[in-house]
C-alpha cells in the first residue's frame, strides 16, 4: 500500500486534471443532450482555440487567462454560427447527415491549421508555469489550481443559466420536447445554435486553461476529445452532472493508475475502467438504468 | 370587420401524400369553433398548418387580416394565435411553474407573474404541484397544464387538439365548462375533437371533416339535428 504522503496528492492532482476534462465534456455533452448528435468537431475545434490561445499570446501578448475573456465569446459566436448557417442547414433534419457534416468539419478545420501551421509543436512560456502552492503535503502546479477553480465557476454560471434564464430553460424543453417548445414560441434553430455556441465555448476557456501546461499542434485535442467522449458515456450521455462528476472522477483514475502503473500507462487505466463500466452499467456511472 | 382567422382552399400532406385537400374556414373574434372528425382524417394536420409547423401547399391563411401561411411558428405565436397540441407536449423534465413560464416565452413576457396567478387560479391543482416535474403529474393534470402554458401567451385564438383524449368523462365535462369560461372572457377557440355530441353542446358553429375536406359545416344545432351526421358518426 502507498502512504497517504503519495496518495493525497495524486488524488488532488487527479482531480484538477479531471476538472478540465470535465469541462471538455461538458461541451459535448451539452450539445449531445440538446441536440442529440455527437460533435465529431468538438476536438478539431478545442485544437482551433488552442491554436488561437497560443496566438493571442504570441502576437498580442495576452496571457492565456486574458484571452480566455476574448476567446470565450468569440468561440461562443463561432459555434452558434456553425451551427445556425452550417450544420443546421445541411443536415436537413437528418441525425446522420448531422454527423457527418460535423465529421466533414473536423476534417476541414484539422487540415486548415496544419496547412497554416504545419505539424510544429508549440509552446508558451509563462514565469508561473512552474509555481506551486502546498497544500498540507501536497504541492499542486499553479495552472492546475486556477483551472480547477474556473471550471467550478463555470459549471456553477452554467447551472444558474439553465435554471434561471428563459434561453436556459428554453434549451431543456427543446431537449425533450420540441413540437411542444415550437408550438411555445420558442426558436428551435436558434436555441440548437446557442446550445452549440455554449458547447463550443467551453472549449475555449479549456483551451486557455490547457496551454500554460500544455503544447498545441493541429492534433492535439483530440487525445482530450477522447477522453471527454469516455466521460459523456460514463457520466450518463446527455448528463450534465453526469459529465462533471464523471470528469474529476477519470481525472482521479488516471492519476491513481500513473501512480502505480507508472506515468506513461496513466491512461490505460481509463479504458479499462471504460470498459469495466460498459460492461457492468452500459447507461453509464449516472445515466438512468435502461 | 374581417375574421380573425380565414383560411381558403387549403391543402396540405406529407411528402406526396395529400392529406387536407382544400379547406375553407374561419372563426369570428370571440367565437368558438368545433372541427369534428374521426380517427386519421387530418385534424391535427390542419393545426399543424395553422401553426406554421408544416407548409401549405395551396391556399391561404390570415390571422386578424395579416396573411401568416409562411410565418415561422414563433412568428404565429408572437401574433397570439396559440396551439396546445395534442397530446400535450409538456416539457417533462421542467417543473410545473417553467412550463408555464415557457408559455410567456415569445409573448406576454412582462406579464408573466400576473398571469401565472391567473392559470394557477383556474387550476389550483397546477398551484398544489408548481414545483414538481410535468413528467411526473397524471394525465388530466397535463392536459391543464398544456392549457395553461398556452394560456400564458394571451391567445388572441386559442386552438385545442382533442383536449379530452383520455380523459375520465366527468373531467371532460369539467374541462368543457372551463373552455367555455375561456371563451367567454373574449378568447376566440377552435376547438379540435372526436367527440361530437359534447363538443356541438359547447360550440356555436362546427365543421365536419372527412377525408381531407369538409363535408359539413353550419351553426351547431343544425349539425346536430343533421341526418347524414348521425348515421356517421352516432350510428344511429
Ligand atoms: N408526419 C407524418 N408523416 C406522414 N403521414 C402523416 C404524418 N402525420 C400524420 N400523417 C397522416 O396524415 C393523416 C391525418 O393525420 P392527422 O394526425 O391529421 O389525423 P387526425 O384527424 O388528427 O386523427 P386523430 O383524431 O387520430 O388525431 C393520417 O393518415 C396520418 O397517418
Ligand atoms: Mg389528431
Amino acid at each position: 500500500m502507498l502512504s497517504s504522503v503519495i496518495l493525497i496528492p495524486a488524488v488532488l492532482n487527479g482531480l484538477m486534471t479531471g476538472a478540465v476534462y470535465a469541462l471538455i465534456a461538458l461541451g459535448l455533452t451539452l450539445i449531445y443532450g440538446v441536440l442529440h448528435i455527437i460533435n465529431f468537431a468538438h476536438g478539431a475545434l478545442l485544437t482551433a482555440a488552442m491554436f488561437a490561445a497560443f496566438f493571442a499570446h504570441q502576437w498580442l501578448g495576452l496571457d492565456p487567462y486574458i484571452a480566455a475573456i476574448g476567446l470565450t465569446p468569440i468561440f461562443f459566436g463561432l459555434g452558434y454560427g456553425l451551427q445556425r448557417f452550417i450544420i443546421g442547414p445541411a443536415a436537413h433534419g437528418e441525425d446522420r447527415n448531422i454527423l457527418l457534416v460535423t465529421l466533414g468539419l473536423a476534417v476541414v478545420i484539422e487540415n486548415a491549421l496544419l496547412y497554416a501551421f504545419r505539424a510544429d509543436t508549440r509552446t508558451i512560456n509563462l514565469p508561473y508555469a512552474f509555481n506551486v502552492i502546498e497544500v498540507g503535503s501536497a504541492f499542486l502546479a499553479v495552472p492546475r489550481v486556477i483551472a480547477f477553480v474556473v471550471v467550478i465557476a463555470v459549471a456553477i454560471a452554467l447551472w444558474l443559466i439553465m435554471r434561471w434564464t428563459d434561453t436556459g430553460k428554453a434549451i431543456r424543453a427543446v431537449a425533450k420536447e420540441k413540437l411542444g417548445a415550437e408550438l411555445s414560441g420558442i426558436d428551435v434553430a436558434h436555441i440548437y445554435a446557442v446550445t452549440f455556441g455554449l458547447g463550443t465555448a467551453c472549449l475555449a476557456i479549456a483551451a486557455c486553461l490547457l496551454l500554460p501546461t500544455y503544447y498545441v499542434n493541429p492534433t492535439a485535442g483530440n487525445a482530450f476529445v477522447l477522453i471527454a467522449f469516455t466521460i459523456v458515456v460514463l457520466g450518463g450521455m446527455g448528463s450534465v452532472t453526469g459529465a462533471l462528476i464523471g470528469g474529476l472522477f477519470v481525472g482521479v483514475v488516471e492519476s491513481m493508475s500513473g501512480l502505480y502503473l507508472g506515468e506513461s500507462l496513466g491512461q490505460i487505466g481509463i479504458f479499462v475502467m471504460f470498459i469495466l463500466v460498459l460492461l457492468f452499467r452500459p447507461s453509464g456511472l449516472l445515466g438512468e438504468r435502461t | 370587420m374581417p375574421d380573425l382567422l380565414a383560411i381558403k382552399g387549403l391543402r396540405t400532406g406529407y411528402g406526396p401524400t395529400e392529406i387536407l385537400r382544400g379547406v375553407d374556414l374561419t372563426v369570428g373574434d370571440a367565437e368558438i369553433v368545433a372541427v369534428l372528425g374521426s380517427n386519421g382524417t387530418g385534424k391535427s394536420t390542419l393545426n399543424r398548418t395553422i401553426s406554421g409547423v408544416l407548409r401549405a401547399s395551396h391556399g391561404t391563411i390570415q390571422f386578424q387580416g395579416a396573411s401568416i401561411t409562411s410565418d415561422t411558428p414563433a412568428k404565429i405565436v408572437a401574433r397570439g394565435l396559440i396551439h396546445v397540441p395534442e397530446g400535450r407536449r409538456i416539457f417533462p423534465n421542467l417543473t410545473v411553474r417553467e412550463n408555464l413560464d415557457l408559455g410567456a416565452y415569445r409573448r406576454a413576457r412582462a406579464r408573466r407573474p400576473a398571469n401565472r396567478e391567473r392559470v394557477f387560479f383556474i387550476f389550483p391543482r397546477l398551484a398544489e404541484r408548481h414545483s414538481q416535474l410535468a413528467g411526473s403529474l397524471s394525465g388530466g393534470e397535463q392536459q391543464m397544464l398544456a392549457i395553461g402554458r398556452g394560456l400564458m401567451a394571451e391567445p388572441r385564438l386559442l386552438i385545442l387538439d382533442e383536449p379530452s383524449l383520455g380523459l375520465s368523462p366527468l373531467l371532460v365535462e369539467e374541462l368543457f365548462a372551463l373552455i367555455k369560461s375561456i371563451n367567454a372572457d373574449g378568447i376566440a377557440v377552435l376547438l379540435v375533437e372526436q367527440n361530437v355530441v359534447q363538443s356541438l353542446e359547447l360550440v356555436q358553429r362546427a365543421y365536419i371533416l372527412d377525408n381531407g375536406v369538409f363535408v359539413l359545416q353550419g351553426s351547431a344545432e343544425d349539425i346536430r339535428n343533421n341526418p347524414d351526421l348521425k348515421r356517421t358518426f352516432l350510428g344511429m
